[in-house]
């Protein structure tokens, strides 16, 4: 089936078959692999994106319905060579140790704080709920996303065509 | 890799043309509404449809939540996260939205539906058991038009409903909200389905139960309504011995299945402490309390 869907601000085209799964869709149709792929369960969000704006786990959402919609991966909300303030509190913070879990964790707290931009501890903690760390026990990431915030997180950055 | 075996693919513009479709594919044809439960089975191959008819476009009709006239109407493409936040909800049919905080993560209700919960009916979904402590009754519509059937006699077996293979669920309807609700849930991890779960729903008459409903998930081959133990209660005045006679109750009418979630003794014993916990925080609700939570109830 052919689709069209609108990633990170451009018009992407393909011919997938429809049980192909977003997540694949996004790795190896359009080479966007900062978009991770973890458990294959649906329950550690290394995989989240954003459809239409709030973040979803795309290994449990078709390629073919994103067709007409909106998808922006980790790479959407991350200026070119620069860090994103997200990005920036990640490195200050200590709030990643492999890495395998940020893309995701980077998409869930884009959207919580385009919400709510200075979110507390708790609303934190049940933000991430559904992305998984091994590594790092999570209170880095907290200390990361709260960074963000006190020094006025970005949101969705502008992608240059 | 999990991948999904081969299917075509349809998306319906109209609640018409979704029957339509289902009647032309036949019953190898399934409805695609968030995907998140029929997905991760296809994935497993545990569920090989030939066709999806894909509803997400019906958001426009089918995705709401509001009162009308004293009834709380819920459409079956409504999200997850659109019942937790929802403000009517949350003021006066408690237990819903004490329910969604128990399913899945905030991801995962993103995407989940409400119909979908009803229309999968795994024994262990939470939204039946709270919907059926309301009272509840869904809206099914196929080619001879619209039925309604009760949520308490909606799931005939695990995964199987009274949903005819050319029907679609609609909406859930709550006729009259309770005084006080609230709903439990004991699981093995943060967002996993429920080793036992139950939602009570109260109506008071001054200082004694008018009425009491009880919805419990996770403890049958099916959502399961807690009779006997509604009976323990109504008429009566609320104390602690009362609550404890009708947990006893509640106990004995269900019958868990053994498995990684706990065995059936240690589920019933969940539930005579589930029923005495949601039975204190309902009546405290419908006396005008609003006091947080404690932590495991959250
Ligand atoms: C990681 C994870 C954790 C979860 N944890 C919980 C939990 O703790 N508690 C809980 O209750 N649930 C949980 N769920 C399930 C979640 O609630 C699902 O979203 C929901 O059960 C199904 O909704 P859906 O829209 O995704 O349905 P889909 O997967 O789209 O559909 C499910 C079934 O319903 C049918 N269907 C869908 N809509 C209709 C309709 N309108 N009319 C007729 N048939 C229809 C489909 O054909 C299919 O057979 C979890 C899911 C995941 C992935
Ligand atoms: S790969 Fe999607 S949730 Fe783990
Ligand atoms: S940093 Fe390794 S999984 Fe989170």
């Amino acid at each position: 089936m052919r689709i069209q869907v609108n990633v990170n601000g451009e018009m992407r085209e393909a011919d997938v078959e429809p049980r192909l799964l977003l997540v694949h869709f996004i790795r190896d149709t359009l080479g966007l692999t900062g978009t991770h792929w973890g458990c294959d369960t649906s329950n550690c969000g290394a995989c989240t994106v954003h459809l239409d704006g709030e973040p979803v786990k795309s290994c449990t959402v078709l390629a073919v319905r994103a067709n007409g919609h909106e998808v922006t991966t980790i790479e959407g909300v991350t200026p070119g060579a620069d860090l994103s303030l997200l990005q920036q509190g990640f490195r200050e913070e200590h709030g990643l140790q492999c890495g395998f879990c940020t893309p995701g964790m980077i998409m869930t707290a884009t959207a919580l704080l385009e919400r709510t931009p200075r979110p507390t501890e708790d609303e934190i903690r049940e933000a991430i709920s559904g992305n998984l760390c091994r590594c790092t026990g999570y209170q880095y990431i907290i200390k990361s996303i709260e960074w963000a915030a006190k020094h006025g997180a970005p949101t969705r950055v502008e992608v240059m065509p | 890799m999990q991948v999904p075996a081969q299917f075509d693919y349809e998306v319906a513009t109209s609640v018409e043309e979704a029957i339509e479709l289902l009647q032309r594919h036949g019953p190898e044809a399934r409805l695609l509404a968030g995907g998140h439960s029929l997905i991760p089975m296809m994935k497993l191959r545990l569920a090989f449809p030939e066709v999806l008819i894909d509803i997400h476009e019906l958001d426009g009709d089918l995705r709401f939540v509001r009162e009308d006239d004293g009834t709380l109407r819920v459409g079956a493409l409504a999200r997850h996260k659109d019942l937790l936040e929802s403000p009517v909800v949350r003021e006066r049919y408690t237990l819903l939205a004490d329910a969604e905080k128990f399913i899945a993560d905030p991801l995962v209700r993103n995407m989940g539906t409400v119909g979908g919960s009803f229309a999968h009916a795994d024994p262990s979904e939470d939204l039946p058991a709270a919907f059926v402590a309301l009272g509840a009754e869904v809206v099914v519509r196929g080619p001879n038009g619209e039925r309604t059937i009760a949520v308490e006699d909606l799931a005939t077996g695990p995964f199987e409903t009274a949903i005819e293979p050319d029907e679609i669920l609609t909406e859930a309807r709550v006729p009259r909200a309770p005084h006080g609700s609230s709903y439990f849930k004991v699981e093995r991890r943060a967002g996993d389905y429920a080793s036992a779960a139950l939602g009570v729903a109260l109506w008071m008459n001054e200082e004694e139960i008018e009425d009491a409903r009880i919805g419990m998930c996770g403890v049958g081959s099916t959502t399961l309504r807690a009779r006997e133990a509604e009976e323990v209660l109504r008429g009566q005045k609320p104390d602690e011995e009362l609550y404890k006679r009708a947990a006893e109750r509640a106990a004995q009418e269900c019958d868990p299945p053994d498995d990684a979630r706990g065995t059936p003794e240690y589920k019933r014993d969940l539930v005579r402490v589930l029923v005495v916990r949601a039975m204190e925080q309902a009546v405290s609700r419908a006396r005008g309390g609003t006091e947080d939570r404690t932590a495991d109830g959250r």
